[in-house]
């Protein structure tokens, strides 16, 4: 849209969701605004409230149409998107993902190199240098977005997919990385594998990550990689 | 009461173990999956004397054979005009009988319909994932998919006499043809050409489909080349352009972001219907306000199983 658009823009999504914008990139700031009435809901959910999806800038925010609106979702937003910050709370200490660079399992490491001027060892340590924070969840399940990817390695994606990439491939396209939960074709660089479960078969904690946790990873090697699978 | 033990003879694809879905987990990626016709369904069900959600069979135009091994058990079938051939008999869809040992129950399409339902007087036994017996497709993640030599144990199973009758086709499970959508949310992405063809066009249900969703044939709606837009939410019934201007409508194992545009959003009310359209059946859209979507959901669960929309 022009640049006349002014954010948040308020649409409703058949009877039941509206979706929120706070803008239409991938930026920091405006992600932390989706984050803030993200947690302002899970505080305070408006009766009919039954949950909210947040993406990079946008989230949806589902009701029963049986017992709300749009307009009475669009009002509570409102009122919790112009609320004060509520007090800092100390952040959790980052998630750590444990990841092993091995040949065999990166087996995008050398074009990643290549392509960036670096040696896959300096790509190694860009990749565990980056500060990450889990952005949105998409795509399939525990597929945790998470940006924070170093410039000197952004890629763009592959212009096709490649099948069959396993489970627990460590991913990067742009400034994001991913750890897949399924074997699928993806278009993104495989530069390493994870014995880290996103989809943690714990049912106390099922999700490895909550959309604004922070993520380093951690280099393990090959027969570190074998005892932890 | 004792447990029946069923065998698969022959499952077609996308013949799976459906319940109620795993609802509020879209933000870890997980839609919440469940029956594509949830109303037929619940039917089913209800026509035992289950919960609306209880574990039951989802069948495709595949089809599906069972035999039964040991035991005998109520069952009732829903959905579509399927033909379902056991014990002699051939009816429709839309009925209840007892399925006892030595017996084969088929379940196969008819003249219309491409979602038909088997549920049990008992309990299915089911692997769950995230307190659900659905089964989420592309991970096969819960109760699962049904193939040859699956077996099926049917807990506290018992013959149903009582319960043992035809039940008429409620006129909101046949096939809807109309799909009243909420435009947008990213409108802004279609010229209004492109938009005022999306709704006055002719639109074609397509042999793409499956449990994630439906692509539809007709006129070409590209949304603006030059555009981009972060992934952003999905929902059930999102209209999704992809930039060679191909509409897919997502449904019940649906990517919950993607970064298409949205030109707009089928409401959930009818989507039972919908689902029940084949390929090459037309298809049309009309827009409503927000406030219209409402009271036509409203109106919608007056008729619909109450226990099925909480």
């Amino acid at each position: 849209m022009g640049p006349g658009r002014s954010f948040p823009v308020f649409s409703p999504v058949a009877e039941h969701s509206i979706l929120v914008e706070f803008g239409d990139r991938i930026a920091p700031d405006i992600h932390a605004r989706v984050l803030q009435l993200d947690r302002a809901l899970a505080a305070a959910p408006f009766d009919g409230f039954i949950e909210s999806v947040p993406a990079y800038a946008a989230i949806l925010i589902h009701f029963d149409p049986l017992t709300c609106d749009h307009r009475t979702a669009e009002s509570a937003a409102r009122q919790l998107i112009g609320q004060p910050a509520p007090p800092a709370v100390p952040a959790p200490a980052p998630r750590e993902v444990l990841v092993c660079y091995d040949d065999e399992l990166a087996p995008d490491l050398a074009a990643v190199a290549r392509a960036a001027g670096l040696s896959p060892e300096a790509v190694i340590n860009a990749h565990l240098a980056g500060r990450y924070e889990v952005f949105m969840y998409g795509f399939a399940p525990g597929y945790a977005y998470l940006a924070g990817v170093p410039g000197a390695i952004h890629m763009p994606r592959k212009p096709a997919a490649v099948r069959g990439v396993a489970a627990g491939s460590v991913l990067i396209a742009g400034p994001q990385c991913l750890v897949s939960t399924l074997t699928m074709p993806t278009g993104w660089w495989v530069i390493g594998r994870s014995p880290s479960r996103i989809l943690t078969g714990d049912p106390g904690r099922p999700f490895l990550f909550d959309v604004g946790d922070r993520v380093r990873f951690r280099r393990i090697d090959r027969a570190g990689f074998e005892a932890a699978t | 009461m004792t447990d029946t033990v069923l065998s698969v003879s022959f499952a077609g694809p996308h013949v799976s173990v459906q319940d109620a879905g795993r609802p509020g987990l879209m933000r870890y990626g997980v839609p919440r999956s469940g029956p594509m016709d949830r109303r037929s369904f619940a039917a089913a069900n209800l026509a035992l004397g289950n919960p609306a959600g209880a574990p039951g069979i989802e069948v495709s135009m595949g089809g599906l054979v069972l035999q039964c091994l040991s035991g005998a058990v109520g069952f009732a079938v829903a959905g579509g005009g399927f033909i379902v051939e056991h014990a002699g008999d051939r009816r429709g869809s839309w009925h209840a009988a007892t399925l006892r040992a030595g017996e084969h129950l088929t379940i196969r399409p008819g003249p219309w319909g491409s979602w038909c339902y088997l549920a049990f007087a008992g309990r299915l036994q089911a692997p769950q994932w995230l307190g659900s017996a659905s089964t989420h497709a592309i991970s096969g993640l819960g109760g699962g998919r049904l193939a040859a030599g699956t077996r099926l144990v049917i807990a506290d199973a018992a013959p149903h006499p009582a319960r043992e009758v035809e039940f008429p086709c409620p006129v909101a499970a046949r096939p809807r043809r109309e799909l009243r959508v909420t435009l947008g949310p990213q409108q802004r992405f279609f010229s209004s050409r492109a938009v005022a063809a999306f709704l006055t066009g002719e639109w074609r249900m397509t042999d793409a489909w499956d449990r994630m969703g439906v692509r539809l044939a007709g006129p070409q709606i590209a949304p603006h080349a030059a555009l981009d837009m972060p992934s952003g939410p999905i929902t059930r019934g999102s209209v999704q352009v992809a930039g060679d201007g191909v509409a897919t409508v997502l449904l019940a194992d649906h990517q919950t972001t993607g970064g298409y545009p949205r030109i707009a959003t089928v409401l959930d009310c009818d989507l039972d219907g919908f689902v029940q359209l084949r390929p090459r059946d037309p298809v049309r859209f009309r827009p409503v306000s927000a406030r219209q979507a409402v009271a036509l959901a409203r109106t919608a669960a007056i008729a619909a199983p109450a226990a099925w929309l909480r």
